[in-house]
């Protein structure tokens, strides 16, 4: 460990914060409706996509109306984006296919549609191998923007249910129940949040040496005469957007260890801000839009220790080295001009600390992009993305997502600590009753359940340990491999310990190549399942939400903006993730993190 | 009936999002690339006399053919090599064959693998077959860099780190007959600092350094 490896998470959560306040202030302008600085230049584009998509959005949607049309919304996505994959090879007119790649197999196929459209971006190919330049922007990257937007507006529909105050005249009227609009929120965000910011970023990465062109692949000989190949492809602009909007699909097969995709430690470190940037800035939004920013506070001190936490053990984990480096006889301490630790999977330029920030980075969110091989990382080390995961993406999360789902858990511990005092719950005001922690409970519980069931499905057949490649793993690292799987696609993560595989490649360009079917369709169903089912939830608490009467806060109300809150909201989630997942974590990553010996 | 409704919307909506996020957004991060990024766009490349001999930020195989009975030998239709002593070597790669940029790949050994241990002991055997020799008072695997031994991440890392490099040039001064000095002052030259300072790890490129070797 080195005083750079500790300074850089120390400035990268300062710099974080001091990013995310002033954004929270501008996306809580954009989500209520106030003019923002950005009017002048969008609100006429806005409107006319309304006219083109034909809505109206001074009309409010009820939850099922909002839920109806994320889910046509989302259904045309995944079609036409499983449609464009499925014809790669028509679309080679546009000349956006120079190396003439074939078609997606459809189990492929149908894996990474349903990837790209939860926001998971788990990836079943390898990019440079297998997708055209036509398929990565105008299929995937489109869903990159799209899938982020529709969970903001997810998280903005859930906070509006918290925090509108209905007066008592309307309370029957169709105002009333109006959670928002799903395509004003979806246009918005797009607009006003996501499109201008990828710009900045994927200008600041261009200048770094991240390519974007359209180029055929370059093949040349190099100085000792052996024939190479350079890949290329328009990739800054992908490669913003892959993180701002935290999905995390890599252009290229190692994502974001590829020089042309992070070419070094500056935008290593604007990759990182990237990706938790409109997670923590929308924390700061929640806290405005209830109108007490102490809220918000809460929530995001409860993220920040929890982040802090995983960077350091994971940081301290890498830098001690692996049983497999010691056995071999290498001495891992730093020394002069070496940086030590377990450096198998990882780059020279970014180091262990940068190494080990940015995975815990991606994987608190559902970003799942990775600047190193998780498969590689030490037992322990391995661990902290485990961890993160089972904490059900509530550490920040995805965007969007993590908002509502760690509301979902604020709504929890309120229930909890009511219980303890023997009060009725109250949140912001409004009584949390039976069917609200009905749905809560639901809506929590159903991203672990999915990832168990499908890991004990993937487990016990021999169609599922298909996926597993026994020439280098086995033992826990197989189930380690098969566990993580399963719980990066219902937490729509899309990090892997990537020798699991749904895809088999004999040569390049997608001819002769094949899905492994099980794990493709597998994986495909627990990702849909485990993206909507809570999106429904989420919505459906916002709908009973909404119309509640707000009681004002009195001497006896539990307070949720202040220390101790902090405190009962982190033991209530590692608590919910340690009693799901510690069996099965058990078996894979914490005995590797014990021992010293191999397998 | 609203279903039908939403339906059309979102396919219309879909198109539009596709025009504008699918291939606007794209060609305005091009067209921008290409007039004020110009050699960063295309890849940092790098020419010697019209000839292009890679980029500076994707790392190489420098190496040299095996010859069996005069001609390459091949296994499993992959070219098989070894490192031309003359050059720095860049770090092992999990790609096939090694630093293969048209197709990159993780090599995924796991931390408690008798696989990942076998694997850097040969890599470990190999740099010190390669170096040990001119190395004063010779290598053993405790001095040997993390990184040498470590398979990279993208399979195609560009940089190796400063005390690699170091060690090295003992190899590549002798071969070519040259004052260690000399080779000490280029890895110098070619080592790049933290970004600003204090991101990232200080590494040396090389390709730039093995270039700069030639123009001797």
């Amino acid at each position: 460990m080195t005083v750079y490896g500790w300074g850089l998470i120390v400035v990268f959560a300062l710099v974080l914060t001091a990013l995310a306040l002033p954004l929270g202030r501008y996306m809580a302008a954009v989500y209520t409706g106030q003019r923002t600085f950005m009017d002048p230049l969008l609100a006429r584009p806005e409107h006319l996509l309304y006219r083109v998509i034909g809505v109206r959005v001074d009309r409010g949607q009820d939850w099922k109306r909002y839920a109806t049309s994320l889910i046509a919304f989302s259904l045309v996505g995944w079609l036409l984006l499983y449609f464009i994959l499925r014809t790669q090879t028509l679309w080679s007119f546009t000349g956006l296919n120079p190396m003439g790649y074939h078609s997606m197999p459809w189990n492929v196929a149908f894996n990474t549609v349903s990837s790209f459209l939860t926001n998971t971006n788990w990836q079943y190919y390898g990019g440079e191998t297998t997708m055209s330049y036509f398929s990565q922007m105008a299929g995937l990257a489109v869903q990159n923007f799209v899938s982020a937007a529709v969970g903001i507006s997810v998280a903005v529909a859930l906070i509006r249910g918290i925090v509108t105050h209905v007066a008592t005249s309307e309370r029957d009227s169709a105002k009333a129940h109006s959670i928002g609009n799903f395509w004003q929120d979806l246009v918005r965000t797009v607009l006003y949040v996501l499109l201008p910011i990828s710009l900045i970023i994927a200008l600041i990465l261009l200048s770094q040496g991240v390519i974007e062109n359209f180029s055929r692949y370059l093949s040349f000989t190099g100085i000792t005469h052996i024939a190479q190949t350079l890949a290329m492809g328009p990739v800054a602009s992908q490669e913003a957007i892959k993180l701002l909007g935290t999905n995390g699909g890599g252009f290229f097969n190692t994502n974001s260890a590829h020089p042309f995709e992070n070419s070094n430690g500056l935008t290593n470190f604007v990759e990182m801000l990237a990706v938790l940037l409109i997670p923590a800035a929308l924390v700061f939004t929640y806290g405005r839009m209830t109108g007490n920013r102490r809220q918000g506070y809460a929530i995001y001190a409860t993220m920040m220790l929890m982040f802090l936490g995983a960077a350091a053990v994971c940081y301290i984990a890498e830098a001690h080295g692996s049983p497999a480096q010691h056995v071999a006889g290498l001495h891992t301490a730093v020394r002069a001009g070496t940086t030590g630790g377990n450096m198998e999977g990882k780059e020279q330029r970014f180091g262990i600390a940068g190494s080990a920030l940015f995975n815990v980075v991606t994987t608190v969110t559902s970003c799942g992009a990775v600047n190193s091989a998780l498969e590689s990382f030490t037992g322990i080390g391995g661990a902290v993305p485990f961890a993160n995961l089972s904490a059900s993406e509530v550490i920040f999360g995805g965007v969007g997502t993590g908002l509502y789902s760690i509301l979902l858990y604020v709504l929890l511990a309120v229930f909890l600590g009511g219980l303890m005092v023997g009060r009725t719950p109250e949140y912001i005001g409004k009584k949390v009753e039976a069917r609200e922690i009905k749905l809560v409970a639901l809506g929590i519980l159903i991203t672990p359940l999915s990832a168990l069931f499908s890991t004990a499905l993937a487990t016990a057949t021999r169609a599922g340990r298909a996926s597993i490649d026994t020439a280098i793993a086995h033992g826990p690292q197989a189930f380690s491999e098969t566990l993580y799987a399963y719980l990066s696609q219902a937490n729509n993560n899309g990090s892997a310990f990537a020798g699991y595989s749904g895809f088999v490649q004999p040569v390049a360009g997608n001819v002769g190549s094949h899905g492994i079917t099980f794990a493709d369709l597998l994986g495909g169903f627990t990702m849909l399942f485990a993206r909507y089912a809570p999106i429904l939830f989420a919505l459906a608490v916002a709908g009973t939400l909404v119309n509640k009467r707000v009681s004002p806060a009195g001497l006896g109300t539990m307070r949720t903006d202040n220390p101790t809150f902090v405190v009962l909201l982190i033991g209530v989630i590692v608590l919910v993730g340690a009693l799901t997942f510690f069996p099965a974590l058990l078996l894979g990553p914490i005995v590797q993190g014990l021992t010293g010996h191999l397998y | 009936m609203t279903i039908r409704k939403e339906l059309v919307r979102s396919l219309v909506a879909m198109l539009v999002f596709t025009l504008l996020l699918g291939v606007a957004y794209p060609l305005v991060v091009t067209g921008i690339g290409q007039l004020a990024f110009r050699s960063q766009a295309n890849g940092e490349l790098v020419h010697v006399h019209g000839r292009l001999v890679g980029s500076k930020l994707i790392g190489q195989n420098f190496a040299l053919p095996v010859y069996r009975h005069g001609k390459p030998l091949y296994q499993h239709g992959v070219l098989v090599t070894r490192p031309d002593p003359r050059y720095f070597q860049t770090r092992p790669s999990g790609t096939t064959p090694a630093d293969n940029d048209a197709a990159t790949s993780f090599a995924n050994y796991g931390p408690n693998s008798t696989v990942t241990e076998k694997a850097i002991a040969a890599n470990i055997a190999a740099y010190i077959a390669l170096n040990g020799r001119y190395y004063p008072g010779g290598l053993t695997a405790a001095k040997v860099p993390v990184d040498a031994a470590d398979t990279s991440a993208s399979g195609v890392d560009p940089d190796i780190s400063v005390a690699n490099a170091r060690i090295q040039a003992y190899r590549v001064a002798a071969v070519r007959h040259l004052p260690l000095g000399t080779v000490d002052a280029l890895v110098a030259k070619y080592t790049i600092g933290r970004s600003l300072g204090f991101l990232g790890e200080p590494s040396v490129d090389v390709l730039e350094l093995n270039l700069a070797l030639d123009r001797l």
